[in-house]
């Protein structure tokens, strides 16, 4: 367990709004899969809406980041501008091409177009994935 | 003032505690310094990574050693 925290290093924080439409579920499973993935970890953008220090100097203090909204509305991006952190990487679903609606049955193309949005806005190769100790473990 | 180390016992997570002893010790504040090694207390500051500092409560940097200059301006507010 001691390798989940020590430090972020190289790590990219995906930030999903994990809306209540299909958009907004495919930022929060893209997210899921790209965590499982190795290519960046999954972290709580309700956390830092809530103002708590520890997710929002967290937010401040990673070196690269990524937030996914769903649609125009832009509740991610809108919490991160309340908590003062700077916008690193930002991407909005329905601008790939994707319509929202309210069918939450997410069909395996759409997420796979959201998370090579995601290797794109954070400038990444597809199957790039940190090694175990380059993800989790200071030295 | 509380301090608190958040780390499971790093390198930088050592490297973070010498430098806020040396902050503390210079600016003669006095505050109790705690390391914070486990992984559940760890969670519950909600931090990214580690090392981790809080002070009285409150996360002050995450997944970096702190600057000295930067732990003593904490200590005076």
């Amino acid at each position: 367990m001691t390798e989940d925290f020590c430090a972020s290093n190289g790590n990219i924080m995906i930030l999903a709004c994990s809306g209540g439409s299909n958009v907004g579920q495919l930022s929060n499973q893209a997210a899921i899969e790209l965590t499982r993935e190795g290519v960046g970890k999954m972290f709580c953008l309700a956390g830092i809406g809530a103002q708590l220090s520890g997710f929002v100097q967290s937010a401040w203090d990673v070196e690269t980041m990524v937030a996914i909204d769903g649609c125009p509305v832009g509740c991610a991006k809108a919490i991160l501008e309340q908590a003062k952190v700077p916008l690193k990487n930002h991407l909005v679903i329905t601008e790939l091409g994707i319509e929202k609606n309210k069918n939450l049955s997410l069909r395996a193309e759409d997420i796979a177009r959201v998370k090579s949005a995601v290797f794109d806005a954070c400038g990444i190769k597809p199957g790039t994935a940190l090694t175990p100790k380059k993800a989790n473990c200071c030295g | 003032m509380d301090i608190k180390i958040l780390g499971p016992g790093c390198p930088k997570c050592e490297q973070t505690l010498k430098i806020v002893n040396e902050a503390v010790t210079e600016t003669g504040v006095d505050a109790k310094i705690e390391k914070v090694t486990g992984v559940m207390e760890i969670a519950g500051y909600g931090v990214f990574g580690t090392p981790a500092v809080v002070v009285d409560g409150e996360v002050k940097c995450v997944g970096k050693i702190p600057k000295k200059e930067d732990v003593k301006a904490w200590l005076k507010k």
